[in-house]
């Protein structure tokens, strides 16, 4: 298949960028944990330099260290040298993958699976999300965990089993019409991306995206059954896959004729806009994955730079705080956007959370294949939501939202009692204005 | 040199825990740098000791085996003290990371050696104190690097260095030994000054494993500005001038023109890159005095040619104006792959000069040189922007640091002001001193560590 190894092929100065100067380690969650040089960015970075000059083998051991990096880019953030640590991190998890030093059957399995079969085949997802709905909805799962029906599931899915989303009645395409016009179009046309586990678990968070543009003038163009970003495949070291979904993605939009393409998923928004650089070599998309990484904007980025409107009434929530989901603020740098919107409504106090862009433990699948250190960072997140004292918690990804809630469920008399977006509570004071004039939405 | 035994990683595992040793190839190679550019060596083992006496432990085993030490907090020197020998034992302190005490009474600080710096001032900030070292690597560096190192930072100019804050601490000596060097007294003249020794040297003569600090109380204000110039001349002179006005500003730090232009390329600041020099001025103090003298350094530089002078109006926006001088390396080093920031220090007195001639030393060597540093205290960071892969620049910058460094020794300087001799700055070392404290040096060396155990080859040969 491929060259015989990845990081050799990689553009050398990515890696020799890293001076070691250490800036990255505090901020980094598993160093931080474990103080071990290589838990750290910048051990991990001397790892791959090593494999890279043909000073280590790919062992099993630098597969774990690689699976022990939650990818949550702080580091690169901390980094004064501008480390592309994301790149650095997908080729090695993509060499460790290559290298099959990790293969035990079930884990093959499972990831076979989930990243061959179902993410790359969004009708099957949908498919399964239906299932598991009327399963959750008819109380089937209740009944099944009393029967100890998961003792015959591997052990690292039974673990999963509570955590599994509480999948939404609608989909996105039964919320949201293919082209929606706003009632006072101010010129923009935008494209509206559905995602997967969002469409699965929070349909609803992208009908409010969508009312939430409609509100500021943008018509909205959602194409039907979209599939996965490719986000999951890229961070588990399946480029090739992550390709492929990236150039469907291309081609359900018609990119001339928007101004641009919006995200409400943090994890998937920073993927999206790599696709130039996953697809640079590709002789026929490669110059539509960089108009496309243009137009990709996060929707808290897109609301600030069009000037969005304030809101006149209220959310019906008084106070709220803000979880920042790490590819949002360290693979986008969207910062201060959110909290921009957060504040513009009216009635609600905006309250920090102390460590707000400390990885809560999603990151990706990280809460099933390290689900000792995600708890760890999980109890910190739920510590610090409770020196916040704040009812509410805002946050903008589908891994984090879930994450959190899971969090806030198991930890009784928690002062947050809720999860939700920043874009939701926007829609809501929207929504409310419009319901205070008596009219309907958007 | 000998590679470490089995039989000997097994006494490790007694003496620590398992899970405290390491050994494989993975656990490693992250250890063979530290941050210094382009020195690479694998060590033996890697331990974390949690006490002194495990600390102790470590090195009596390594002494019986003959097994060379190498001491190491984060890793963050530049000079190359904590890169590994071939085959040495490298002892880890940061999980030694317990602050002990803070005294109110005395105005001391307790830590083990791990303790990250940063740290120390965040304890001492909440109940009103002060620690001034502030290495620019303070968020990560431990307490136990910059008292081997003698780091200084930002505010030296006003607070001095790591030195003038160290009362006392707990060691390890070459041959096992556990002692408590100084006190908490504020004055001591008891004997030698043993201590002083052990300050600066690199992790060549003990382990320090608990430090006593000396705090201050936190200055109640502090006003930051900028100011630019066409001319580095002018710089300097504004900074003679407000010495010779009696004022002693905590912080007077320069960039030079590459420097600006980098920063502003990666910050996008609002610096005009068309300056020559620019420089950070920072008084702290009673309120009253701060804004007294922040309205006459201004006056001077204005009277000595600055060409725009800009005051900060609150405290934010001083850390948005400070974030030009603390982006400074950074900026630099997006430039090139590889980055070499150097450490030499002139006296006050020199450093148009010295600037000057190193902007003509990269002219004629054909290369980029980014200067920032410390104008106070006429500390300067000539950096080489690089690419180790390129060996035929490499030797052009060998040549031009040569070069560099003659010059520093004619007009009476240092080969550093702050980042350590370690290995890089081995070979210019005797040219600075003279054979006599040269010698001296050795001979301390010796008497404290005749096996040569604790990081051998560091410093001198
Ligand atoms: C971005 C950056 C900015 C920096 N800015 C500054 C600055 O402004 N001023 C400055 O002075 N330095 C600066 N440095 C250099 C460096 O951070 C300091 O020298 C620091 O004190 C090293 O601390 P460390 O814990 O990382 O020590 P290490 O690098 O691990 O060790 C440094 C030396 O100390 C010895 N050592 C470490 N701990 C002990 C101990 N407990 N007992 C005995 N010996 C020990 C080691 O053997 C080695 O020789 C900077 C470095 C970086 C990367
Ligand atoms: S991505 Fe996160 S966990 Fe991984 S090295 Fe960077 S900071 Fe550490
Ligand atoms: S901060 Fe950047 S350059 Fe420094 S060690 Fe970390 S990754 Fe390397």
């Amino acid at each position: 298949m491929a060259s015989a190894n990845l990081l050799q092929s990689l553009d050398y100065s990515v890696l020799q960028q890293c001076m070691h100067c250490g800036m990255c380690l505090p901020t980094c969650p598993t160093y931080v944990e474990t103080k071990m040089e290589r838990n750290s960015p910048r051990g991990r970075i001397s790892l791959m330099r090593a494999v890279a000059d043909g000073d280590l083998q790919v062992t099993k051991a630098l597969s774990d260290e690689m699976y022990y990096c939650l990818g949550c880019l702080a580091c690169q953030t901390a980094c004064p040298a501008g480390v592309n640590y994301a790149e650095l991190f997908e080729t090695a998890r993509a060499e460790v993958e290559q290298a099959q030093v990790d293969d035990g059957m079930q884990r093959g399995f499972w990831r076979w699976l989930s990243l061959n079969v179902i993410f790359m085949r969004p009708w099957l997802l949908r498919l399964i999300g239906r299932v598991l709905h009327v399963y959750q909805s008819t109380g089937l799962d209740a009944l099944m965990r009393r029967l100890r029906f998961f003792g015959l599931m591997p052990p690292s899915l039974k673990k999963l089993e509570p955590q599994t989303p509480k999948i939404a009645e609608h989909f996105s395409d039964d919320l949201i019409w293919p082209e929606e016009k706003p009632k006072q179009d101010r010129g923009y046309r935008v494209g509206l991306l559905t995602g997967c586990i969002q469409d699965l678990a929070f349909s609803n968070i992208n009908r409010d995206t969508a009312d939430v543009l409609l509100a500021n003038g943008c018509e909205v163009i959602t194409p039907r059954s979209q599939s996965c970003c490719g986000s999951l495949h890229a961070h588990n070291g399946e480029l090739e896959l992550a390709r492929e979904l990236a150039r469907r993605q291309i081609d359900s939009f018609d990119l001339d004729s928007l101004d641009a393409i919006i995200t409400n998923a943090g994890g998937c928004g920073s993927h999206l806009k790599t696709y130039g650089h996953l697809l640079h070599d590709d002789p026929f998309y490669a110059g539509k994955a960089k108009q496309w990484d243009k137009k990709v904007k996060d929707i808290h980025e897109w609301l600030v730079q069009i000037r969005f409107r304030k809101p006149t009434a209220g959310a019906g929530v008084s106070e709220v705080t803000y979880h920042e989901s790490c590819h949002l603020c360290h693979g986008q740098k969207v910062v201060s956007q959110p909290r921009q919107i957060l504040a513009s409504i009216p009635g609600l106090t905006f309250k920090e959370l102390p460590e707000s862009n400390w990885c809560c433990g999603s990151a990706g699948i990280y809460n099933i294949t390290q689900p000792e250190q995600s708890q760890k960072l999980l109890t910190r997140k739920v510590e610090n939501l409770r020196q916040a004292g704040v009812p509410v918690v805002a946050t903008s990804n589908p891994g984090c939202h879930l994450q959190l809630a899971n969090g806030l469920r198991a930890c009784s008399s928690h002062p947050c009692q809720e999860v939700t977006q920043p874009v939701t509570l926007l829609a809501q004071a929207y929504r409310a204005e419009q319901s205070a004039q008596g009219g309907g939405v958007s | 040199m000998n590679k470490i035994e089995a039989r000997l990683i097994q006494s490790l595992n007694e003496i620590l825990s398992p899970d405290r040793v390491l050994t494989s190839d993975e656990d490693l190679v992250p250890y063979s740098f530290d941050g210094t550019a382009a020195l690479k060596q694998r060590p033996g083992a890697v331990v974390f000791p949690l006490t002194a006496e495990e600390v102790s432990e470590c090195v009596l085993l390594a002494r019986r085996n003959n097994v060379p030490v190498v001491t190491r907090g984060s890793g963050t020197g530049l000079s190359g003290g904590s890169v590994p020998l071939d085959g040495c034992l490298v002892i880890c302190l940061v999980k030694m990371d317990k602050l002990i005490e803070v005294d109110e009474k005395n105005l001391t600080l307790r830590a083990q050696s791990g303790v990250i710096t940063k740290e120390i001032d965040d304890a001492c900030a909440k109940v009103g104190l002060f620690y001034p070292p502030d290495p620019g690597s303070m968020k990560i560096s431990t307490i136990g690097g910059n008292v081997a190192e003698n780091s200084g930072g930002l505010r030296g100019l006003k607070y001095g260095v790591t030195r003038d804050y160290v009362m006392g601490f707990e060691v390890v000596l070459p041959d096992g030994t556990l002692t408590f060097l100084g006190n908490k007294c504020v004055k001591d003249v008891a004997g030698y000054s043993m201590k002083d020794i052990f300050i600066g040297s690199e992790g060549t003569l003990g382990i320090i494993t608990e430090v006593i600090l000396k705090v201050l109380p936190r200055p109640k204000a502090r006003k930051t500005m900028l100011a630019l110039y066409d001319s580095m001349e002018d710089a300097a002179k504004t900074i003679s001038a407000i010495i010779a006005a009696k004022i002693i500003p905590c912080t007077l730090e320069f960039l030079d023109r590459v420097t600006v232009q980098c920063v502003e390329d990666y910050a996008k600041i609002g610096l005009p890159t068309d300056v020559e020099a620019l420089v950070l001025m920072e008084t702290d103090g009673h309120p009253v005095v701060v804004e007294e003298e922040a309205a006459q350094m201004m006056a001077l530089a204005k009277a000595n040619g600055a060409r725009d002078v800009r005051a900060a109006a609150d405290e934010a926006e001083g850390a948005r104006l400070a974030a030009a001088r603390r982006n400074a390396f950074s900026a630099l080093a997006r430039v090139r792959p590889t980055t070499i920031l150097e450490d030499v220090t002139v006296p006050r007195s020199e450093l148009a000069a010295m600037v000057a001639f190193i902007d003509a030393v990269a002219k004629k060597h054909k290369l980029q040189i980014g200067t920032f540093g410390h104008l106070g205290d006429g500390n300067l960071h000539p950096t080489f922007l690089t690419n180790e892969r390129d060996h035929e620049e490499m030797h052009r910058i060998e040549l031009a640091l040569e070069e560099i460094v003659e010059e520093t020794i004619r007009v009476g300087g240092t080969v550093t002001g702050e980042h350590g001799v370690g290995l890089a700055k081995k070979s210019f070392l005797k040219r600075q001193l003279g054979e006599g404290s040269y010698e001296l040096m050795r001979s301390i060396k010796k008497a404290l560590d005749p096996q040569g155990l604790l990081n051998p080859g560091k410093i001198f040969d």
